[in-house]
């Protein structure tokens, strides 16, 4: 049923030089490739394999992801803010689909 | 012999370590000489020093699909002196390898957290590369209760 | 004596984990407040003639980790079935041209507090019906769709984001509707009753021994105030006839068919053994 859908938690402003905590999380099975099916036969793997996450075009944090991460990924890390801009998040599902999300953050 | 409530007892103990020691046996699991194998190509020849990275994981995981942990490293985050990446590792799970973080000095701090699955008992591993080449381990063990009911 | 040995491993090992367990049990003693705000009632006196001293919500008996993720709106993975509920509640079905909204529109007013009265008593079918056979019923009767088999389609996602508007409510049933009374008798009476090769009622774990181990398990009250839940196990939200099926497997009977007579007559009593207890959906248990 579920499509992928990415949520994410920013705050709205931070003031300039400030550490933001910015939180992820998105819908996802993470099929390890190590599980059957009823009739005994693998079910391939099927992950998100990659999250980046860019503030106004820079590189700010990223990660590669193995099938040792549960179902529905969450990702929680830390973003210095020098200025007014928008973050761009990115996961890429090893079929080859990219799920993004932007997000806006304001100076105090 | 009379069943007593002792030997009762003695049988149930038995027979929750013989669950723990894997009548549940599924796909082959990764040793901790493959961990450390992968610790030492990520490290790339350096020998990790402990302290600086603080891995945080629970004592025992209620359910071993889901245990959530967080990493944080010691770092000033500036462009000249940075943690590059952080790699989680676990040491009894098909493959060793979980995730890796890659901050820039953007990130502010050398910190994240997320949710991994475990397949039994076993060492979960964090090492930290700085950009000035110092390279960090933490190591946690996690117990994974099995045996719970099913759903 | 040998032969005693060999009557049911499983059942001995079950019964010694159940008689050693009291060592490290018990709930924990906590309050469950969602996302700073929302204070909820996880623990409360039971309604007249409840067998138990107080009412426990399952939250108590979890680890601290499993404990944190319901405390979070965002960190809590079953919002994630809330939020396709949230769609499927808007996306028009069926031959009529309707979705859930264009007849009760805002479900933050519409189904508030709906969902912690539910089973209720449906005089059409003269039985209880449960929010997934309310859903079914609207699909079928007002919207010309189809219904939504057990568990499958939007079934849960939707059952859950109807359910998350009574977040906090406390949980109370009308036995005085129809014939409800009888069915919570029925109920009753499944609940008490030894089943399977295991011999384990519903009150044999959740009654008698709550608080205590059973292997790994830390046994619970069994209540079902925060279902659909998410479980770590499956990684889902899980329905409670799931839930209901998946205890009576593990007892080794034969599981009775999900919203079937016995299961909705179960459903009504063990929702009012919960009652005063807030409305958690999505609970996160193991």
């Amino acid at each position: 049923m579920a499509t992928v859908k990415p949520r994410v938690k920013v705050p709205k402003s931070a003031s300039a030089g400030e550490v933001i905590t910015i939180k992820t999380l998105i819908s996802h099975p993470m099929e390890s490739g190590q599980r059957k099916d009823k009739e005994g036969n693998p079910i391939p793997r099927k992950i998100i394999n990659k999250f980046t996450c860019e503030f106004n075009g820079q590189t700010v944090f990223s990660c590669d992801l193995d099938p040792a991460v549960s179902a529905n990924p969450y990702l929680e890390f830390t973003a210095k803010v020098n200025e007014a801009g928008t973050f761009k998040f990115a996961w890429v599902d090893d079929d080859g689909s990219v799920y993004t999300h932007e997000q806006e953050i304001a100076l105090k | 012999m009379t069943l007593t409530r002792r030997s009762m007892l003695t049988l149930s103990v038995g027979a929750a370590i013989g669950v723990a020691a894997g009548m549940r046996t599924g796909p082959a699991a990764a040793s901790a000489e493959d961990a450390m194998a992968k610790v030492k190509e990520f490290a790339g020849g350096a020998e990790p020093a402990t302290g600086t990275i603080t891995l945080d994981a629970p004592e025992i995981a209620e359910n071993g699909n889901t245990v959530p942990i967080s990493v944080s490293v010691d770092s000033p985050m500036t462009d000249d002196d940075y943690v590059t990446s952080v790699a989680i590792y676990a040491d009894g799970n098909p493959s060793p390898e979980v995730i890796t973080f890659n901050f820039t000095p953007l990130s502010g701090e050398a910190s994240a957290t997320t949710r991994m699955r475990l397949a039994k008992t076993q060492n979960v591993i964090a090492v930290a590369k700085t950009s000035k080449g110092g390279v960090f381990m933490d190591k946690k063990e996690v117990k994974v209760t099995i045996g719970g009911c099913g759903g | 004596m040998k032969k005693q040995y060999l009557v049911s491993v499983a059942a001995i090992a079950m019964a010694g984990a159940l008689s050693t367990a009291a060592v490290a049990g018990g709930p924990v003693d906590e309050k469950l407040v969602i996302d700073g705000e929302i204070e909820m009632t996880t623990r409360t006196a039971p309604p007249e003639g409840h067998p138990l001293d107080e009412l426990i919500s399952g939250w108590h008996y979890r680890t601290v980790e499993t404990r944190a993720l319901e405390t979070d709106s965002f960190e809590n993975p079953g919002m994630l079935g809330v939020e396709d509920g949230e769609q499927i509640w808007n996306t028009v079905e069926g031959t009529e041209g309707k979705s859930c909204a264009s007849c009760h529109g805002d479900a933050a007013e519409s189904m508030k507090d709906v969902g912690a009265h539910f089973p209720k008593w449906d005089a059409e079918s003269g039985r209880p019906i449960n929010i997934e056979l309310q859903i079914n019923k609207c699909r079928t009767e007002r919207m010309g769709a189809e219904a939504y088999k057990f568990d499958k389609g939007g079934q849960k996602p939707l059952t859950a984001y109807i359910k998350r508007q009574s977040l906090g409510t406390p949980v109370s049933i009308d036995l005085s509707q129809g014939d409800m009374q009888s069915w919570w008798e029925k109920g009753k009476e499944m609940y008490y009753t030894r089943t399977g090769q295991l011999n384990l009622s519903c009150a044999t774990c959740h009654e008698d021994h709550n608080g205590q181990f059973i292997r790994a398990d830390h046994l619970s009250q069994g209540q079902i105030n925060g279902f659909p839940t998410y479980r770590l196990k499956q990684g889902a939200l899980v329905s409670v006839h799931n839930r209901f099926r998946g205890c009576i497997r593990d007892t080794r009977a034969e599981m009775p068919a999900a919203f079937s007579d016995e299961l909705m007559a179960l459903e009504v009593y063990v929702t009012w053994r919960g009652t005063g207890l807030s409305v958690e959906t999505p609970a996160v248990r193991q």
